[in-house]
């Protein structure tokens, strides 16, 4: 167990590096894509109900694995095949993509959740005053939503963090690919991915505890 | 555009929730400094006739006119006409997440109606009218039910507002807090706001209102002055009602 880490410490550091910047990267845009789909599907409008639900379903409905296979190798494949040469995509970019666009559709409905269990009084009550129903949703809704958001946040903040390890599948040098490489250098199973197993766990327990701390100040005096 | 000179003009209103018609056909006008109070049985469409009147609920069919502005109109600004109308609910809907002075300065300041320190003066008097200026920082979970509803009513002043909309403003409250709200309505009666308020309070309808109309079934089956309609009704309907109420 050691000499793993004397040997492959720093390696095993940066691919744990490359997970969080993966996870981050990712988890910034799922907000961002949340945020459009799950408003989406909080207002009357028809046409953004419908493209929000598609979006939701069509990428809940397909695994993460078939999602990052298909952005990795399909598309640049697909994009060749229109005679465009030269076309790839790094496997930071194709994993990013994929996570952010299954991150983006549980976010989505973490946001469409936690906006609609805040009283249909709160809005009227803004609408009543004359504010637009943006400013009515900016202003009053979206603050009291994001109180009950925050710890399925943080959940899927775990969840993805770990679903990155399914992105080994494409090459990209985060924890797990790096455990794969150095399970077939040396041959120790058990010690590699107890030391792979114990640095996501430690990262994420430190997580859920300041994450637990930002829930707990932000729900304070209410 | 049909300016009559009343402050609030219905024609033929009709609203359907889906197959349901929760108004059939009301023909209604309240003229300046008018306090008009609604009064019913459940699902007789007082609070939808209340809520249609700044378009909370919109109309299915017919007019509505207020200080000349018809809000049936798609193309009226319907948040600019709104900030005329004050509106109180049954349950308050005091922002949550914001304290007493935040909910009175919000869509004042936001909407570029005072700046921030006017506002806040502003607020401060208002809630002096209601008997809560040491509740200024008070967050909404701090308040009873009937000092949520006066700092209800208080925010709704804060805009200036020509018309007040009362719905049920008593109707969640302990019976001991009840007065406490009436009586701020009262004197907001007697300076001469326009109201319309859907109440079940009978006492407050007979001492305030100028007109009571009683509804039932999407229809305003008889009004008149509170003596009229709450001492002398005519309609077997409405003696049914008050009979049941009194």
């Amino acid at each position: 167990m050691l000499s793993i880490i004397n040997v492959y410490g720093t390696m095993l550091l940066r691919a744990l590096g490359q997970t969080l910047l993966l996870t981050l990267l990712s988890l910034l845009f799922a907000i961002v894509i949340g945020m459009i789909f799950g408003l989406m599907n909080v207002g009357h409008n028809r046409v953004f109900n419908m493209i929000g639900t598609v979006y939701v379903d069509a990428v809940r409905g397909v695994p993460l694995i078939v999602l990052a296979y298909f952005i990795f190798f399909g598309i640049p494949a697909g994009i060749q095949g229109l005679g465009i040469t030269g076309f790839r995509l790094s496997a930071l970019q194709a994993g990013t993509i994929a996570l952010s666009m299954n991150c983006g559709a549980y976010m989505a409905e973490i946001i469409r959740a936690g906006i609609e269990s805040v009283d249909r009084g709160q809005m009227e009550a803004g609408r009543s005053l004359g504010l637009t129903y943006g400013a009515a949703m900016r202003l009053i809704v979206i603050p009291q939503a994001v109180r009950t958001m925050i710890p399925s946040i943080i959940n899927q903040f775990i969840i993805t963090l770990k679903d990155t390890s399914i992105l080994s599948v494409i090459g990209f040098p985060e924890l797990t690919n790096v455990g794969k490489t150095i399970m077939g250098n040396t041959f120790k199973n058990l010690q590699t991915w107890a030391i792979v197993g114990v640095m996501y766990l430690v990262v994420i327990t430190i997580l859920s505890k300041v994450a637990k701390k930002v829930e707990r100040r932000v729900n304070r005096g209410r | 555009m049909a300016d009559n000179g009343y402050k609030i003009h219905v024609a033929n209103l009709k609203k359907n929730f889906g197959k349901l018609e929760v108004l059939r056909d009301i023909s209604l006008d309240v003229q300046e400094g008018e306090v008009v109070v609604l009064i019913g049985p459940s699902g007789s469409g007082k609070s939808t006739l209340l809520r249609c009147l700044n378009q909370l609920e919109t109309a299915t069919g017919g007019q509505i006119v207020i200080d000349g502005h018809d809000v049936t109109d798609k193309h009226t600004d319907i948040n600019k006409v709104r900030q005329n109308i004050g509106m109180v609910f049954q349950h308050f809907n005091l922002f949550n997440h914001l304290n007493v002075m935040d909910n009175m300065t919000l869509a004042p300041v936001h909407l570029k109606i005072m700046k921030k320190e006017q506002a806040r003066e502003e607020a401060l008097k208002l809630l002096r009218r209601v008997g809560l200026e040491d509740k200024a920082e008070a967050y909404p979970s701090q308040l009873s039910g009937g000092q949520k509803q006066r700092v209800a009513i208080a925010r709704a002043l804060e805009m200036k507002p020509d018309i007040m909309l009362f719905d049920e403003p008593t109707s969640a409250l302990d019976p001991e807090m009840v007065g406490e709200v009436l009586a701020v309505m009262k004197e907001l009666a007697r300076e001469g706001m326009t109201m319309v308020v859907v109440t079940h309070e009978i006492g407050f309808a007979r001492e305030v209102a100028n007109r009571v109309i009683f509804m039932e079934g999407g229809y305003i089956v008889e009004q008149g002055t509170p003596d009229e309609v709450l001492l002398h009704p005519k309609e077997p309907r409405t003696i049914d009602f008050l009979s049941k109420v009194l």
